[in-house]
């Protein structure tokens, strides 16, 4: 029966994430719209444009290999697997055994290798410069992103994201000041991964500023619908796991996965998502996009928190 | 930790806060933004004093809070500032080292300073002994800001930033120092302050700016 239920939370997370994806990148659209006093796009936007897509008629670039078609399923297919490891609802995940965190870091540096391959494949200047900066801004975003989920797993003593959360979702209420830092730090990487604000502008085609868009560039139709839907699927990856790390309350634990408690924790991840939503198209309003030659500074920030926050970690621990 | 109590894991947190402050200084460019961050860390210094007094108990902890408010979080943020707008330097600021990389350098400094303060904490029997570490980073890292600054605004921020380390570090490895010396300690800064206010006139007045680096040369050129 338990048994059971972890199949049907890890199915019903991996088929919620890929359905709900672009829904939240539609409402960080929507609430971005609001803030800057624009009449907001409707919220299904991302779902319209991607049907679009799906009945165009596909055209390569002359010098496309076959790495250039195969990228976009290699990129859904990792952001997929990443998301069945990510404890969105219930935390006892039949996929969890086959990859900790360690592995959902290498499986998103997968996606970013394919992502940039594919851009460079082709040999337009812009597909490359993409590259070269999406792997510049990736270099420095993973062991900020690595030192964040060390901190959680120092405090947990487990590297396996489910493990994590199940831990500081049942522990009692503590104030912990390293965690404190990594969020911080969590939330800049995200924005660098994801393409937003401080580092890029996902709704900018500006050449000279451009990284993620101008890595898509020479796609079109279902191979670029599969790429936003991935990049989409990306962001959305990224909340869940700031949602694990940091605000784990409401999932259903290893303990009590019943049904009961799923159909609970659904309507918990729906009003956290709303205020991530709602939370980044607040710091992409109010924050300058930095120049790209900012971005290693930017992320250096990030990575001295979550190092600091280790630190303090380590230290506070030291004496009980 | 979670067996730690709730006023402990406030001040653990108001310790891990003083330490980004420090990082903080570091980074930041602008001498204005600069004062501010000081004035913080002072209220995070009197908040976190005021909280081991009610801890502890101990009356001078209170005098020693109402000292450091009265001082580090009114007084000298309102003198530097008033000598910010009488010598026009908002702008004043530049830094030897790129900012990524003396975030780097103070990241190995906290590293030092925890390895340092560990052999002290385990001597002292305070129950905020694991924040001298803290405070010895912080020390350093002030002094790591004066060193990477070459105005001297920024490098008196530095100095009196070094100092609220002190403090902090006196107050976490013995619950602060007897009130006469804070009392010195406090007269000192006050009129280094003034001292220094003046100098900075003067020095303007000698070379045409605040850079220090003027007052590395000796004698005059031939």
């Amino acid at each position: 029966m338990s048994a059971l239920i972890s199949w049907l939370t890890q199915t019903l997370e991996v088929l919620a994430a890929i359905a709900v994806a672009p829904l939240f990148s539609g409402w960080i659209a929507q609430c971005r719209a609001w803030l800057q006093n624009k009449s907001a796009p409707s919220i299904w936007l991302p779902y319209r444009a991607i049907h679009k897509l799906f009945h165009k008629e596909a055209v390569l670039a002359e010098s496309a290999s076959p790495l250039f078609r195969f990228a976009p399923y290699a990129v859904f297919g990792s952001m997929v697997c990443a998301a069945a490891i990510i404890p969105s609802m219930g935390t006892r995940l039949p996929f969890s055994s086959a990859a900790d965190a360690i592995a959902l870091v290498g499986l998103l540096a997968t996606a970013r290798v394919f992502v940039a391959l594919a851009a460079m494949d082709v040999g337009t200047a812009f597909g490359t410069l993409g590259a070269r900066r999406e792997m510049m801004v990736g270099f420095l975003a993973e062991p900020a992103l690595l030192m964040v989920i060390f901190v959680a797993s120092l405090l947990s003593s487990s590297t396996a994201l489910p493990a994590i959360s199940n831990a500081l979702a049942t522990q009692p209420f503590a104030l912990y000041p390293s965690l404190a830092f990594t969020a911080v730090a969590f939330i800049l990487v995200l924005l660098a991964e994801n393409a937003r604000i401080p580092v890029d502008n996902p709704a900018t085609h500006l050449e000279l500023t451009m990284i993620h868009e101008a890595m898509l560039l020479e796609y079109s139709a279902r191979h670029l619908a599969l790429m936003e839907w991935a990049a989409a699927l990306k962001l959305f990856n990224y909340a869940c796991i700031g949602f694990a790390l940091f605000v784990p309350w409401g999932v259903a634990t290893a303990e009590a996965q019943t049904p009961a408690a799923l159909v609970v924790s659904l309507p918990i991840l729906a009003a956290k998502l709303a205020a991530a939503g709602v939370g980044l198209a607040l710091i992409e309003t109010v924050s300058a996009k930095l120049r790209v030659f900012r971005a290693p500074e930017f992320l250096a920030t990030a990575f001295m928190l979550a190092v600091l926050g280790l630190l303090v970690n380590l230290l506070q621990r030291a004496s009980p | 930790m979670s067996e730690l109590p709730f006023d402990l894991q406030i001040l653990n947190a108001l310790a891990a806060l003083f330490l980004l402050l420090a990082f903080a200084m570091l980074a930041q460019r602008r001498v204005v933004a600069l004062v501010n961050l000081l004035a913080f860390q002072g209220a995070l210094l009197c908040a976190a004093t005021l909280l081991l007094a009610y801890r502890t108990g101990q009356t001078h902890l209170y005098f020693s809070a109402l000292l450091t408010l009265a001082l580090k979080v009114v007084f000298l943020p309102w003198l530097l500032h008033r000598l910010i707008r009488r010598l026009g330097v908002y702008w004043d600021s530049e830094q030897l080292i790129n900012t990524t990389g003396t975030m780097l350098l103070g990241l190995l400094i906290v590293i030092f300073a925890f390895g340092l303060a560990q052999p002290i904490a385990a001597l002292a029997s305070t129950a905020t002994r694991n924040a001298i570490g803290i405070a010895v980073a912080v020390v350093l890292l002030a002094f790591l800001t004066m060193i990477t600054r070459r105005k001297a605004m920024s490098q008196v921020v530095g100095f009196l930033s070094m100092e609220n380390g002190l403090f902090f570090g006196a107050m976490s490895a013995t619950y602060g120092m007897p009130m006469i010396v804070e009392l010195g300690v406090a007269l000192d800064v006050l009129v280094a302050m003034l001292v220094l206010g003046v100098f900075f006139f003067q020095i303007r007045e000698q070379f045409d700016s605040l850079d220090l680096h003027h007052l590395e040369s000796l004698k005059e050129e031939q």
